[in-house]
């Protein structure tokens, strides 16, 4: 059984006069990766706020695990990653992560084991002990990154999370992505790198509040007879 | 149990901050004892006296005295309308037998000048006046005994009137000193009447700001939005930051307390830990202020930008100036100022020993600060996370 673990159904968002989302439909199941383009101001941070409860919805409706969002309780199964790396400087990168392990409600008898794991994932083992002021901006990003992977969530949303990383580091990411997917997790990714829409399963392209098209990269692709994802969203725009 | 993890999550980021923890325990000592020092000992100020009627031998020692100057007026009335356009700082008036003296008491120091002068003066003169009572008594003796001698040698009647003479002049030696303070009374010491209120200052100050510019730190820099994205409740935050604030400013009373005691050799009639609690209550409302602050400012300057509108106009509200003369709308705003009723029972526990059970008023209006500003805070932090 395929289950729809985020299912946002003709969401819509106003902030005062503004409205940032018009109707918004978009589904996350389970094992899959979702990337969610479109350009700056296109209201992806919006997006993701509602679906984590941080926003309240104008209209419609946002569903994750299928529970009515705002629940304060279901943050704990959904690992999240914002687009600033949001870390405490002055601490280590090992108590960064024993913080929010705890927030996560992560039992402390079992943290050791969880914090060890996600560092080997990220490939931090080393650098665990320093402080985070000391760190490079590739570190900080894969520390934030742990911070999202800890309590092994079902659910990860990670908003741009390989802005001003290096290629490498990135394939690597990437790697590390698909094999979360495989392991039955779903994600949920706000990128503005094109080649990226390239990996994710499902592509949604948000434009003007809207989701213009919503499907598997190949059968955009084929949809807007063009090559890549990239002219897909410029020909998305063009006809807009 | 998330409250205290996030607790000392906070008290280790501030004590690895060396800098700032340097400015909250520093830099009130410092200021204190520069403070003592400029209100206390500045003895060279030049005083101004008006006397009214009294011998010109007691004025000439009043202006005798260094840095005191005295000027004659010809009545009361004059002297007081000086005294009003601080033109001078005390009236010394004698009317009868009896001195009454009038002092601005703006300045503490200038009061004790006047007094410490007149006094001497008065001396001086009371020595001179019994030098010649003596020398008179000297040669009513020796009239007397002259007297005698010649009585032995005719017997007749007594020196009732020279008896009486002599008891007239040492009455004169006692005058009566009466005392009016235009401003406060006499244990007024300008210092000991700021020092509560500048340790709750302190404590105001440095907590309000930097627990401030803490949550803004977390905002800005997007922590916040990661707590509140994991299942921590609003009210954990909240009260984490109560904690390890709380902490915080135990130790730095307890600090100033103790400078301010051993250092500055200060009395502190009632109990030192009734001080100590008064300012955590006082401590925590500044946390709770600083908090719903900061959601209102963008950057650290603008956090900055509340100095001069929140954490200044506490001094002058705080019973450091009396209002009592102050117009009714300044006394209604006073009202509104925590630091009005922690300087209160502050003062009350340093200079009277009162106890912390009849401080009850105080102490329950700064609850009630406290109480509705964590409230404030808790669903303040909804604008962040909806539930």
């Amino acid at each position: 059984m395929v289950k729809k673990i985020i299912d946002l159904q003709h969401l819509v968002k106003a902030f005062g006069e503004q409205t940032v989302l018009k109707d918004i439909n978009l589904t996350v199941r389970t094992g899959e990766i979702v990337g969610l383009i479109g350009p700056s101001g296109a209201g992806k941070s919006t997006v993701i706020k509602i679906a984590l409860g941080m926003e309240l919805a104008s209209g419609g409706s946002a569903k994750v695990f299928g529970t009515k969002m705002p629940s304060r309780m279901l943050l704990g199964q959904i690992g999240y990653m914002a687009q600033t790396d949001a870390l405490y400087m002055s601490l280590s990168g090992k108590e960064n992560l024993k913080f929010f392990g705890l927030m996560k409600g992560i039992k402390r008898r079992i943290l050791p084991v969880a914090i060890k794991h996600v560092t080997e994932v990220v490939d931090l083992t080393d650098d665990l002990e320093k402080k985070v002021s000391g760190y490079s901006g590739g570190m900080m990003r894969r520390l934030s990154l742990a911070i999202a992977l800890l309590g092994n969530p079902k659910l990860l949303i990670l908003d741009e999370p390989t802005v001003g990383i290096d290629p490498a580091l990135r394939r690597q990411i990437w790697a590390e992505l698909g094999r979360i997917r495989d392991a039955g997790h779903s994600i949920l990714i706000t990128t503005h790198v094109m080649d990226e829409a390239e990996q994710v399963d499902r592509v949604a392209l948000l434009l003007d509040g809207k989701v213009m098209a919503f499907d598997e990269p190949v059968a955009l692709k084929n949809e807007y007879k063009v090559n890549s994802i990239e002219d897909v969203f410029l020909k998305a725009e063009g006809v807009e | 149990m998330r409250a205290i993890a996030i607790m000392s999550r906070v008290l280790k980021e501030l004590f690895r901050d060396k800098r700032t923890l340097a400015l909250m325990f520093i830099a009130p000592i410092l200021i204190m004892v520069l403070m003592s020092i400029i209100f206390n000992t500045n003895s060279s100020t030049d005083v101004n006296i008006g006397t009214v009627g009294i011998t010109k031998t007691l004025n000439n020692d009043i202006n005798g005295t260094k840095h005191v100057s005295a000027k004659k007026y010809n009545n009361n009335s004059i002297a007081k309308k000086a005294l009003k356009n601080d033109k001078i700082d005390a009236i010394i008036n004698k009317k009868g037998n009896e001195y009454h003296l009038t002092y601005a008491n703006t300045d503490s120091t200038k009061t004790a000048t006047v007094k410490l002068a007149f006094k001497n003066a008065l001396i001086v003169t009371n020595i001179d006046q019994l030098k010649n009572a003596l020398k008179q008594s000297t040669e009513a003796t020796m009239k007397l005994k002259a007297q005698l001698r010649e009585k032995q040698n005719q017997s007749a009647a007594s020196p009732v009137a020279d008896e009486n003479s002599v008891i007239n002049s040492s009455k004169q030696g006692t005058p009566k000193i009466v005392n009016t303070y235009i401003y406060g009374d006499k244990n007024t010491g300008y210092f000991a009447k700021m020092l509560p209120i500048l340790m709750g200052f302190f404590v105001f100050f440095f907590v309000f700001l930097i627990s401030g510019m803490a949550l803004l730190k977390e905002r800005t820099t997007g922590t916040l939005d990661r707590l509140l994205a994991t299942p921590v409740r609003r009210s954990s935050i909240v009260f984490g930051y109560m904690l390890s604030y709380g902490i915080l400013a135990i130790i730095q009373t307890i600090v100033i307390v103790i400078t301010t005691v051993w250092l500055l050799g200060m009395e502190v009639v009632g109990s030192i830990a009734a001080v100590v609690f008064i300012n955590l209550m006082l401590a925590l409302v500044a946390l709770a202020a600083g908090i719903l602050l900061s959601t209102f400012a963008n950057s650290e300057f603008q956090m900055m930008q509340f100095i001069p509108l929140i954490v200044v106009p506490q001094i002058f509200f705080s019973g450091l100036i009396s209002l009592d003369s102050m117009p009714n709308w300044i006394r209604i705003i006073s009202y509104i100022i925590p630091l009005k009723y922690s300087g209160d029972a502050v003062n009350l526990i340093i200079m009277k020993g009162t106890p912390l059970m009849d401080l009850f008023f105080d102490i329950s209006i700064l609850l009630v600060f406290l109480v509705v500003l964590t409230i404030l805070n808790i669903e303040g932090l909804k604008r962040y996370r909806k539930v």
